[in-house]
């Protein structure tokens, strides 16, 4: 509750539920249209920078993390190839160190055969198996599982490239051994101007696990393919060995490189290759791109996050910071009404009081000369025997002396209502000023069974004002509310202390009400609806001024058949005092 | 106890004078400034009842004239035009102010007054 309660007071402006009744300030000001207005606006400026800074951010850093994977990947791509080529050098020059240093009539030797497999076997591992091949291409010597001793390999390709560049580096193939293996060949020149050749078959696993070697993330793939495309060590998604890769083959370039490509997944991966250096192999290392972006997007979840924390707690500021505004300028426009408002009905009074108080004088003087003429026809009725018995002479200059002390009252409350008024401050014991004002209409009250309380708490301080015009003020309240009730009605005067500088005395009667048409002339001079039956329409208009006068306010709430309630707001002490 | 009514209005003070007379004061009347100086020559007059606007010569510059005359006459003014100021020092520079239209027993009960402070 005390949420909705936060919420609707600091979020909700006031205007909002003030309804159709102020239709006057809607006017003066489009509230809710300046609202939004204030709103939107803000809006707009503490989030536009927000949306272009979160932009610029995922931008750069997306730059940012791909620049640094590509760099990392040519990195290990490079470091690769030169692994890979190192593997190949160190094996061919295993080679060329074993034709150098051992005279050929050795290497004919079966058994020396043994013993140089053997050991090569234990420097470097992988080898399948070794043959020495004269230069008709026979295959004199052989060390191995197979029996290959005398096979003829003159017109084999590998055979032919030795003989021409002195060494070679085949393929991945299965051969009848049925395992992928790959043939490295090295040639050597005797003085008699024949050559012959050493050859070794190698297997693939150990060309595999130096790849392996290489600390690859998961959905991470590092193969070697030759240029046709086939798969030459064992590749973990794209494609089968010794077949053709699903990935592109990338064009031939002298360092390690990066392209991005489709995989047959259709998933966007980024690859790194090279080609090795006088081998029919390229070396391949492949990253899915979703992968390498994996941390940029957990970092971009938590921006998102704090993003949108930001959005929420601005928009809910600048809600609270626009219904704050919104509400000092309602709040100042109201005032602003009620001021004018008041000036307009005191401007009212002050025009309409001239004008009474001129007609006053103006009257004043005729009515004196019809009170002495009439009031000198009924000295010599009363004086002289002559008329003294003429009864109807009596009652009709008795009618005319009462219409004209009737007038004079009313001329006399006008000039009263335009006198200026010069209050004597004294500090005032309420009690004795209500009862004052309440006794001289305690007889109208129980005679007409009018209820009367008051109700005036015990530590009620002394007010500083005058005493005249308090009681006054009081006297008019009364009367106005016995002449709004019934017979048997009941009057309630409530005084209290609203604050350490102000109090206010409530006057409640349960009588006919005022309409709220009529609620806005009471405190006009001459407005009276007591009709025929009399009243000046002055009372309220007195009071008015009096309260005005000792620096208070006076409002008036009331509902047609159930009663009025003047307040009268007064303050403890003067500002002069 | 003899008064002075002054009022530029006959049909007012004329219809006043014959009043009191009734109740037993004795009361001279005028309409205009010189024929109440005139009148208070004689130096016979306690109370002067003056109203303060009247054409020509004011009702407090009436005042002073007539005090020159008889010392220690006593004034009450009435009035049925005087502004707010006219009242008020009305009210200062003569035993009291009457606003019109007034009932006699009221000015009767003044000129007592009166008189009980000329005493």
């Amino acid at each position: 509750m005390k949420l909705i309660q936060y919420i609707s007071t600091h979020f909700i402006p006031r205007f909002w539920n003030a309804g159709a009744s102020d239709n006057q300030g809607q006017i003066l000001f489009n509230y809710r249209r300046f609202w939004f207005f204030s709103i939107g606006l803000r809006s707009l400026v503490s989030l536009l920078p927000m949306v272009i800074l979160l932009m610029f951010t995922y931008t750069l850093e997306n730059k940012a993390i791909k620049t640094e994977n590509h760099l990392q990947l040519i990195r290990f791509t490079s470091n690769m190839r030169r692994t890979i080529t190192y593997f190949f050098e160190e094996h061919l020059d295993a080679l060329r160190f074993t034709v150098q240093e051992e005279e050929i009539a050795t290497l004919k030797n079966h058994e020396a055969l043994s013993y140089v497999f053997k050991s090569l076997q234990r420097g470097f591992g992988g080898f399948l198996d070794l043959g020495l091949i004269n230069d008709s291409g026979l295959q004199i010597n052989y060390v191995g599982p197979f029996d290959l001793r005398n096979k003829n390999y003159s017109d084999q390709t590998w055979f032919k490239e030795t003989t021409n560049k002195g060494f070679y580096l085949s393929d991945v193939f299965l051969g009848y051994r049925n395992t992928p293996h790959m043939i490295m060949a090295v040639k050597k020149e005797v003085p008699d101007g024949s050559f012959y050749v050493l050859r070794v078959t190698i297997d693939i696993k150990e060309l595999d696990s130096t790849l392996s070697a290489l600390d690859l993330r998961e959905k991470s793939d590092a193969f070697l393919i030759n240029h046709d495309g086939l798969i030459q060590t064992p590749s973990k998604f794209h494609g089968e060995l010794l077949k053709k890769t699903t990935l592109p083959i990338p064009e031939y370039a002298a360092h390690s490189q990066i392209t991005e490509a489709v995989d047959a997944n259709g998933s966007h991966v980024l690859i790194g290759y090279a080609f090795i250096e006088k081998s029919p192999y390229i070396l391949l290392l492949v990253k899915q791109s979703q992968a390498i972006m994996q941390g940029w997007y957990s970092i971009r979840k938590q921006i998102n996050w704090v993003f949108c924390i930001s959005v929420v707690v601005t928009l809910m500021i600048v809600l609270s910071v626009s219904t704050f505004m919104i509400n000092k300028i309602y709040d100042a426009d109201q005032t602003r009404l009620k001021a004018m408002d008041r000036l307009e009905s005191s401007g009212k009074l002050i025009s309409v009081g001239r004008l009474a108080v001129g007609v006053a004088h103006e009257i004043n003087n005729p009515l004196a000369v019809i009170g002495e003429n009439a009031g000198l026809i009924e000295d010599i009725i009363n004086y002289k025997d002559k008329y003294r018995d003429d009864q109807q002479l009596k009652e009709l200059i008795a009618a005319v002396l009462e219409s004209v002390t009737r007038c004079g009252e009313i001329t006399k409350q006008l000039l009263e209502f335009a006198r200026r008024f010069e209050p004597t401050i004294q500090p005032l014991d309420v009690n004795k000023v209500i009862t004052s004002a309440l006794s001289l209409l305690r007889k109208e009250a129980s005679y007409r069974n009018i209820t009367v309380s008051v109700d005036v708490p015990g530590d009620f301080p002394l007010v500083h004002s005058d005493h005249g015009s308090l009681q006054q003020i009081l006297i008019n309240l009364f009367n106005n509310a016995f002449q709004a009730m019934q017979d048997g009605g009941r009057l309630e005067m409530i005084v209290a202390k609203i604050n350490d500088t102000h109090v206010s005395f409530a006057i409640k009667d349960n009588g006919c009400g005022i309409s709220r048409e009529d609620q806005k002339k009471i405190f006009e001079p001459f407005f009276t609806t007591k009709g025929v039956k009399g009243g000046t329409g002055l009372g309220l208009s007195i009071t008015y001024r009096l309260v005005q006068k000792l620096g208070g306010e006076i409002s008036v709430y009331s509902m047609v058949g159930e009663g009025t309630t003047f307040t009268v707001t007064l303050p403890i002490m003067q500002k002069d005092a | 106890m003899k008064l002075l009514l002054v009022d530029d209005e006959e049909k007012f003070v004329s219809r006043l004078a014959e009043r009191l007379a009734f109740r037993g004061y004795d009361a001279d009347w005028a309409t205009t400034c010189d024929d109440a100086l005139a009148k208070a020559k004689s130096g016979q007059h306690d109370i002067a009842v003056l109203d303060i606007k009247m054409p020509a010569v004011s009702g407090f510059d009436l005042k002073k004239k007539l005090a020159e005359i008889v010392p220690g006459m006593k004034f009450i003014f009435v009035t049925g035009h005087g502004s707010e100021q006219d009242y008020d020092s009305g009210c200062k520079e003569a035993v009291c102010c009457i606003i019109k239209p007034f009932q006699i027993e009221m000015l009767i009960e003044k000129i007592r007054e009166a008189s009980a402070v000329s005493k």
